[in-house]
């Protein structure tokens, strides 16, 4: 039966490999069919593998890149201020983050709307009123919810490799594909390729050759007081790592969990075997 | 087999005034401590412990999922992801049953083939065979249902491809597809329908399990072999035998679970499900869950019309045909031989059967196109002759391996020259009947 196994999986290795070449369209590097053109770089993050944490000093750069930059056209509705004590910082100083954005309420007991400074327990505003706002603002493609980008991206890892991740525990999909797309522009495209008018060529963007959203960073853009380079790969990997903890608060408890369950299973495995095997010893079967 | 007299005998005064009125802890002993199991089962039989474990699992965490999930089209989404940042654990609850559906249907996969390969379907358990059947069907369609809930795009999209397959079929197609969705396309009041479904459905499957495990318990476990019990020696007691080695196959089975659940939460998933549902935008590639891919390929394999069939009802036809062909397993199969282990060529068909399905899934999750679709249709064919020809026609011209005369003597020319002696009432070989 191992033969026949063995066999099989060569055979459908085999086929698989066949297959997914020929499927391969012959390539033209000016109109290409399958994107993203480049696929994304894989970067090293701190909150990868089984004791992966959060670097909270990344996050907090990652924050103020977001705040100067990306929260100009990007809303993320489903991030709480009071959940920036992940970030490391204290109740006095989130509350004096919240106070500095003004949110909308009401009504009042007038049955007025009215303006207040925000507090912990808001959600960061959005830079729009809607989504119609903010896709007039920007070209007719409203800028997408930063809340759960980072969990909501990821380019097709594909066979092989979708097989490897597995052991490999790769679940950077989205942060390497937002670093890469936030360091991929100012690329020249290929002879001939057609760029749309009001797009932006981007051989690491998922869904085109170009995208409407213009190259966001720049050296020196954001000044961190930490002494970290002020550079645009690095602010893509702050910015990044930030996302990802917005989209997964989580993690670090999942992982420190996973953790002590597998750990237990093993050894109540352990446990629950030796007792098998005296139970049926002296059973053949 | 249940067949015979009951051993169980209350020791004290309230088991016996129990016994008498309701005898309940008679129920429980008899099939659960001195039912009879064959002593030659392997790992595979622990798939059915680890199934209702699994629906136990799925229950529990989808109630309390249901406590703080919202079945509104503008708040469902929201809904999901407050579960994921503020209930307590509510992270931990919502992988566990989004990665718990995925192992069940594992679980459940494993638990067919397993059949498939052992006869396990061959008189007198076709009836075990179609009610596991009709639970494999339950099963996909509150997966399907379940999926839809969280409301991203792929649960839209989803929804709205496979609900779309019922407007194929011919006159009533269209009434079934409103009456599904409720209304012409997917919106809040197919979100609400889903959801009431996806809540009543897994208690219509403990339902079916019960009469599964009922009909199991009539016609007793087949095993490795294939050989019906023929006297005592054959069997051992349920516990502490198979109780013990269950549960060493449920932690291990767990071991695979909590590995996805703590560390790849989403990678049985897909990415565009975090991105909430928007009708007037379709993803590049809708894609269904794993589970559904190779019945999706099927369907999409029929490009071509045939005859007054056009190629939209055809690969509904063919998908549903596929599933079909499971429930008539018991009468396709003409062999006398009921395990692959005495049959060479069922046996390599069988393999060649696993990979087919494991083809068919990956091609499912490619786009339709180029080789792919040549690729899926002849995948499709093979998948179909399985059942309809390689089934009945080997059955009839393949010569079986001899087969032993009971299980006892199975397992003792296995272990002929092994440490494996029998001790006790167990070392006597039996002698057919």
């Amino acid at each position: 039966m191992k033969k026949i196994l063995t066999s099989l999986a060569l055979i459908g290795l085999v086929a698989a490999g066949t297959a997914a070449f020929a499927a391969e369209e012959a390539h033209n590097a000016a109109a290409p069919t399958h994107f993203p053109i480049n696929e994304p770089k894989e970067m090293s993050w701190s909150f990868t593998g089984p004791f992966g944490t959060y670097d909270k000093a990344q996050l907090q750069r990652g924050l103020k890149v977001y705040k100067e930059v990306c929260s100009a056209c990007h809303s993320m509705n489903l991030v709480a201020f009071r959940t920036l004590s992940d970030l490391g910082y204290n109740d006095a100083q989130i509350k004096t983050l919240a106070a500095g954005y003004t949110v909308h309420d009401g009504p009042n007991d007038a049955g007025d709307m009215f303006d207040r400074p925000g507090k912990p327990s808001d959600h960061f505003p959005a830079p729009f009123a809607n989504e119609e706002a903010a896709a007039a603002s920007n070209g007719g493609a409203a800028p997408p919810d930063m809340s759960l980008l980072a969990k909501a991206r990821g380019v097709e890892r594909g066979f092989p490799q979708f097989v490897f991740d597995i052991f490999t525990q790769y679940d950077a999909g989205g942060p390497d594909y937002i670093h890469s797309l936030l360091t991929g522009y100012d690329q020249t495209p290929p002879a001939g390729m057609v760029i749309p008018e009001g797009t932006h060529y981007n051989p690491y963007f998922m869904s085109g050759v170009s995208l409407k959203m213009p190259k966001p960073l720049s050296d020196g853009q954001v000044t961190y007081d930490d002494g970290s380079p002020q550079t645009i790969d690095q602010y893509a990997r702050d910015v990044s790592a930030f996302l990802s903890w917005a989209a997964e608060p989580h993690m670090e408890d999942r992982k420190k969990m996973g953790f002590r369950v597998l750990v237990f299973l093993l050894l109540f495995g352990a446990l629950v075997y030796m007792t098998k095997r005296k139970v049926w010893e002296g059973v053949a079967h | 087999m249940s067949e015979g007299h009951s051993t169980y005998t209350p020791k004290t005064g309230l088991g016996r005034w129990f016994d008498a009125r309701m005898p309940l802890p008679r129920l429980v002993y008899d099939s659960f401590v001195a039912y009879p199991v064959p002593r030659n089962l392997n790992y595979m039989w622990t798939f059915g412990g680890i199934l209702s474990i699994m629906l136990v699992s799925q229950i529990i965490t989808g109630i309390v999922l249901a406590m703080h999930y919202t079945s509104d089209s503008t708040l469902a989404f929201d809904s999901v992801e407050k579960i994921m940042r503020d209930v307590n654990s509510g992270w931990l609850l919502r992988y566990m049953h989004a990665n718990g559906a995925s192992f069940f249907f594992i679980a459940v996969y494993v638990h067919i083939f397993r059949g498939l390969f052992y006869g396990s379907y061959k008189a007198p358990r076709e009836l075990l065979w179609i009610l596991g059947c009709i639970i494999y069907l339950l099963m996909m369609a509150t997966g399907f249902m379940g999926y839809v809930l969280p409301w991203g795009q792929m649960s839209f999209w989803g929804a709205t491809v496979i609900t779309g397959f019922f407007s194929a079929i011919p006159l009533v197609g269209d009434w079934i597809q409103q009456l599904l969705l409720g209304g012409f396309a997917v919106d809040n009041p197919t979100l609400n329908r889903f959801f009431a479904l996806h809540y009543l459905l897994p208690f219509m499957i403990a339902g079916v399990v019960v009469l599964h495990v009922w009909a199991l318990h009539v016609v007793g476990q087949s095993n490795p072999t294939g050989i019906e019990v023929k006297s005592k020696t054959d069997t051992v007691a349920f516990t502490p035998y198979a109780t013990i080695k269950d549960a060493f196959g449920m932690i291990v089975f767990l071991f695979f679970f909590a590995y996805f659940v703590f560390y790849l939460p989403n990678y049985l998933g897909h990415a565009d499900n975090y991105i909430v549902a928007n009708p007037l935008k379709t993803p590049a590639h809708i894609v269904p869950e794993w589970y559904f891919l190779p019945f999706y390929a099927i369907l999409r394999a029929i490009t071509f019309n045939i005859g007054p069939i056009n190629s939209k009802l055809g690969g509904v036809l063919c998908m549903f045909g596929a599933i079909a062909m499971l429930f008539l397993v018991p009468w396709l199969d003409t062999s006398k031989v009921r395990s692959a282990v005495y049959r060479p060529w069922y046996k390599l068909f069988f393999w060649l059967f696993v990979a087919d399905a494991i083809l068919l899934g990956w091609l499912g999750s490619q786009p339709a196109e180029g080789s792919y679709v040549f690729m899926a249709q002849m995948a499709t064919l093979f998948y179909f002759a399985f059942f309809l020809i390689i089934m009945p026609v080997l059955g009839l011209i393949e010569t079986p391996r001899r087969v032993p005369n009971s299980i006892t003597e199975a397992v003792l020319e296995k272990n002929k020259g092994g440490s494996g002696h029998p001790a006790g009432a167990m070392a006597a070989p039996q002698t057919k009947g």
